[in-house]
């Protein structure tokens, strides 16, 4: 306990003698606790869902759009049987609204030999086209990364411009910070080999978003 | 990792004469270099956001003390532990007590630096640990027993060929060649190890005071396996990741990228906030980040300090012709290129890294490309004026400056000899050149020496219009 | 000082120690130049280096001793204007670096860093001035130089220059910005990493199948040139202000490649 106290004065007492100063004094913490960033957001002059779109599918990334939410079974059967996938998924919590009839389905972490999961996204940020998952009962993280094949379910109205947006999402959260945000912009990928291209490196091979609205 | 900087010259040598490191090194040129430019041209506000991201860099680091101990009240209040290592030693030991506390077996890897620094792996290892690399690139060097060439593409080192025969040998047969199958054999090879990791370990690319968050930014997904599936998740970080807020780190996420594999995003970014919450399904039951110093806050103190703006995108040594000639390797420890050329004397010692300020032609490339603005050239001269002024420089050298110094401080001398030398070299030419010249022999080995005309300039000037 | 409408503004040519010895008829040129360009040039005799040598190796107060002489020799002049981004570069920037805690030399040398100028870019961006008459029947390809390129902002201006040379076509190589692998002393302290980058950069020369290179830096250009001669590779290396001032005959530094059988 005291060598770990040491060591965090230690350091802190480092940084401030390099900084030629003692401890900051309480006004001064309070403004910067108050500092509210506005850095430069790139511009967009582009409808948030055709771009996000745009950009989700320039990595890879596949979408379909639908009406309403009680389209999004057929809009996942149809992915699977053109995939020929087995006919099971692990499927969140988040989505047990919907009846998907012919799939089996499951709400737990996805397992080793998971094929498919089928999430429901927070939000979709416009700017680089990614999707934001939120971890939680409802969202198990494993369901992003272990299986081959990813659905995200995301709601048009969900998408918003710039990260920035996605964080004032976050923060209007009755519960506060997911314990993982995962901000998914297209399948898996590695170029460690010859700086080569490859889908699918250790997540998933596909990911698909049918968006809703 | 010892470090092996003192070998520079002979190991420099040693890698431009590496048949197949230089196939390597010369694929990965281009993609990078032009990858990067591409993306800084499509985005108007790039340079914008190069200069708020070095004012807000700067900001943060003159405010050091009280973002940290913010961001660690925060990940506390999230149910995590936070853990001060003042440096390697005190890191690796920090990291060791907790993976014998739950009994580890099996430590999974992301990517990451400071464990590097730190001396992370031999030291689990040295424990009967089974610790397994991750990050694609960081598995083939594994398995080659190498550290890696270039912080963000480790392997950039090795040819698909190369990394055929580790797999071939770690596998078994057959053996692959094409990079869709070699890919997947890693694959399924690691999926077995992150499900049955007791310790997932990774870096911090940003750690966010504002919500006692960890981020981390790949492609691969790794990373997000193995911090999800192990049971408990140990980040390793520097001092100088945090950031204030989460959109202080939009700002340095929107230039990571792009500066690092000339991306417009990598596919994953992920923000830890705490360990497993009631009613989650799965995440790590713990959540601990280690906050190393290791030199860092000495750093803050003088010249260097703009060195610890740097966001590791490796941008500097994608754009640094020594690193493109030589990889990696060379620079002997875990930093290379141009960052690496200023962190490794300053975190090993001046005297263990003498030839890594000084090989660099100051063409200030990498400054240009630097994401944080950080004038790299401007350090390494200034570690060149501090090994001068703790004689640490070779004595030839500094002689050679003293002689230089009272000669060119002394015109008419130096016109002197000038002239003598112009009519020396002029008289020993053949069609211009001189082939050979002895104790110039360094110059001559690689190149012909232009011959001058026989007069100098001055001297042919004073007889043209002296006399007016 | 304010210049009379009758006479230019007074320069003062500053001869790098790489030209003073190996190459003056770039001081011709750069005299030339500046003369056509309405400029009265005085080559004072107390120079000798801009200090860089010592900067670069840490030695600054060598390069301290070195600047001190350059800024009493160039101080009265209207402008101090020499043919090489690289020392041009030293003493518009480093200068007022290295007497940044001189509270008695760091105006002088703000003072001449204010008015030290490359000679091309101030031929463009002072003068506005383009090459009288010049002429020259080759296909050039142009080095960026380092110090010029970043240090600067040398890029467009002697592009533009060599546009309006009658006769001569432009052919950008790859990798133009690229250092050579000269860096000063680098090139004696590192020769195989050098050999290597000036392999690169003569393999990007050769690829343009131009018959001349030409680069505003001789430090670059003897290095270039030299492996160029060393490899017996038929082309000429001539500085830029050589090719302006249509001084740029015979066989270019280096000499002449062997003729082939």
């Amino acid at each position: 306990m005291t060598a770990a106290t040491n060591a965090r004065e230690a350091i802190l007492n480092s940084v401030r003698s390099a900084l030629r100063r003692g401890p900051l004094d309480d006004a001064r913490r309070a403004e910067l606790d108050a500092r509210r960033p506005h850095h430069t957001r790139p511009a967009q002059d582009e409808e948030l869902v055709a771009r996000f779109i745009r950009k989700f599918e320039s990595r890879a990334g596949t979408t379909v759009r639908v009406a309403s939410r009680a389209d999004v079974p057929a809009a996942v059967e149809a992915y699977r049987a053109d995939k020929g996938l087995p006919a099971h998924a692990a499927v969140g919590a988040a989505l047990q609204d919907l009846a998907f009839p012919g799939l089996e389905i499951h709400h737990d972490p996805a397992g080793i030999s998971e094929t498919m999961a089928v999430s429901q996204a927070l939000a979709g940020i416009a700017e680089p086209g990614s999707l934001m998952m939120a971890s939680g009962p409802a969202s198990p993280i494993t369901h992003n990364f272990v299986p081959d094949d990813h659905v995200v379910v995301l709601d048009a109205g969900a998408i918003v411009g710039h990260f920035e947006e996605a964080w004032e999402v976050l923060r209007a959260r009755a519960e506060g910070m997911p314990r993982a945000t995962n901000i998914i912009s297209g399948p898996s990928r590695t170029a460690d080999v010859e700086q080569t291209i490859q889908l699918g490196a250790h997540g998933p091979r596909r990911v698909h978003v049918i968006i809703v609205g | 990792m010892e470090i092996r900087s003192k070998e520079f010259k002979q190991r420099a040598v040693f890698a431009i004469h590496d048949a197949s490191l230089q196939q390597a090194l010369g694929k990965a040129r281009g993609g990078f270099v032009g990858k990067r430019a591409q993306q800084a041209a499509e985005l108007p506000e790039f340079e914008q956001l190069r200069e708020e991201a070095k004012n807000t860099k700067n900001h943060i680091l003159d405010n050091l003390d009280h973002y940290l101990e913010r961001y660690e009240a925060a990940v506390t209040a999230a149910g995590g532990h936070v853990h001060w290592a003042r440096d390697a030693e005190e890191a690796r030991r920090i990291i060791l007590d907790i993976c014998k506390r739950v009994d580890a077996k099996t430590v999974t890897k992301g990517k990451s630096m400071v464990s590097e620094e730190i001396g992370l792996n031999e030291a689990l290892i040295e424990h009967g640990m089974e610790v397994v690399e991750t990050d694609l690139g960081e598995y083939i060097i594994q398995l080659a027993h190498e550290p890696p060439s270039h912080i963000i593409a480790p392997a950039v080192h090795k040819t698909k060929d190369q990394v055929s025969d580790l797999f071939e040998k770690a596998h078994g047969g057959p053996r692959k060649t094409e990079v869709a199958d070699l890919v997947n054999e890693a694959r399924r090879v690691l999926r077995d190890k992150y499900f049955k990791a007791d310790v997932g370990i990774t870096g911090g690319n940003f750690l966010v005071a504002e919500t006692g968050s960890s981020i981390i930014v790949t492609n691969e997904g790794n990373g997000d396996l193995t911090q999800t599936l192990a049971k408990v998740h140990i980040v390793t970080s520097g001092i100088e990741r945090v950031v204030p807020t989460l959109d202080d780190a939009t700002l340095f996420l929107r230039l990571l990228a792009r500066s690092a594999t000339g991306q417009e995003t990598e596919t994953y970014t992920t923000i830890s906030t705490g360990p497993r919450r009631a009613g989650d399904l799965d995440g790590p039951e713990e959540y601990h980040v280690v906050l190393v110093d290791n030199g860092r806050s000495k750093m803050l103190a003088g010249r260097f300090k703009d060195m610890l703006r740097c966001i590791r995108c490796g941008a500097c040594m994608n754009h640094c012709p020594v690193y493109g000639a030589v990889g990696g390797h060379a620079y002997g420890w875990v930093y290379p290129g141009p960052m690496g050329s200023v962190l490794t004397p300053l975190i090993k010692g001046l005297d263990n890294a003498y030839d890594l300020p000084n090989a660099c032609t100051l063409n200030g490339r990498c400054a240009s490309v630097c994401p944080v603005k950080i004038p790299l050239p401007d350090l390494l001269r200034e570690l060149r004026h501090m090994q001068h002024q703790q004689d640490i420089t070779p004595v030839m050298q500094k002689r050679a400056l003293q002689v230089w110094r009272y000669v060119a401080t002394r015109p008419k001398l130096y016109h002197a000899l000038e002239q003598v030398g112009a009519r020396f070299l002029s008289a020993i030419a053949k069609n211009g050149s001189i082939r050979r010249l002895p104790l110039a022999g360094a110059w001559t080995d690689v190149r012909d020496l232009p011959a001058p005309a026989g007069r100098t300039f001055l001297e042919l000037w004073q007889g043209k219009r002296g006399q007016k | 000082m304010t210049e009379s409408p009758t006479r230019g503004p007074r320069v003062g040519l500053f001869a790098t120690c790489l030209m003073n010895v190996f190459r003056p008829n770039v001081g011709f040129s750069a005299v030339k130049l500046l003369e056509d360009a309405g400029c009265s040039v005085e080559v004072p005799a107390n120079q000798t280096c801009c200090g860089q040598p010592g900067y670069n190796s840490g030695d600054y107060d060598a390069a301290r001793a070195l600047a001190r002489q350059v800024i009493e020799t160039f101080e009265n002049y209207d402008y101090i204007v020499g043919p090489s981004g690289s020392c041009m570069a030293t003493i518009r920037h480093d200068y007022p670096v290295l007497f940044q805690d001189d509270p008695m030399w760091l105006p002088r040398a703000q003072a001449l860093s204010e008015k030290a100028w490359e000679l091309l870019s101030f031929l463009a961006d002072v003068l506005h001035a383009a090459p009288a008459d010049s002429h020259y029947d080759g296909t050039v390809t142009y080095h960026d130089s380092c110090s010029g390129l970043r240090g600067l902002g040398i890029k467009g201006q002697p592009r533009a220059l060599l546009g309006e040379v009658d006769g001569l076509k432009l052919k950008e190589m790859e990798d133009s910005e690229v250092c050579c692998g000269f860096g000063g002393t680098f090139c004696v302290k590192y020769p195989e990493i050098s050999e290597k980058m000036v392999e690169d950069k003569v393999r990007n020369v050769l690829a343009t199948g131009a018959d001349t290179l030409v680069g505003g830096d001789l430090g670059c250009l003897m290095n270039i040139a030299g492996r160029l001669r060393r490899i017996n590779a038929p082309v000429k290396v001539f500085h830029t202000a050589e090719v302006l001032a249509g001084l740029a005959d015979g066989p270019g530094l280096a000499g002449a490649a062997k003729e082939s059988d």
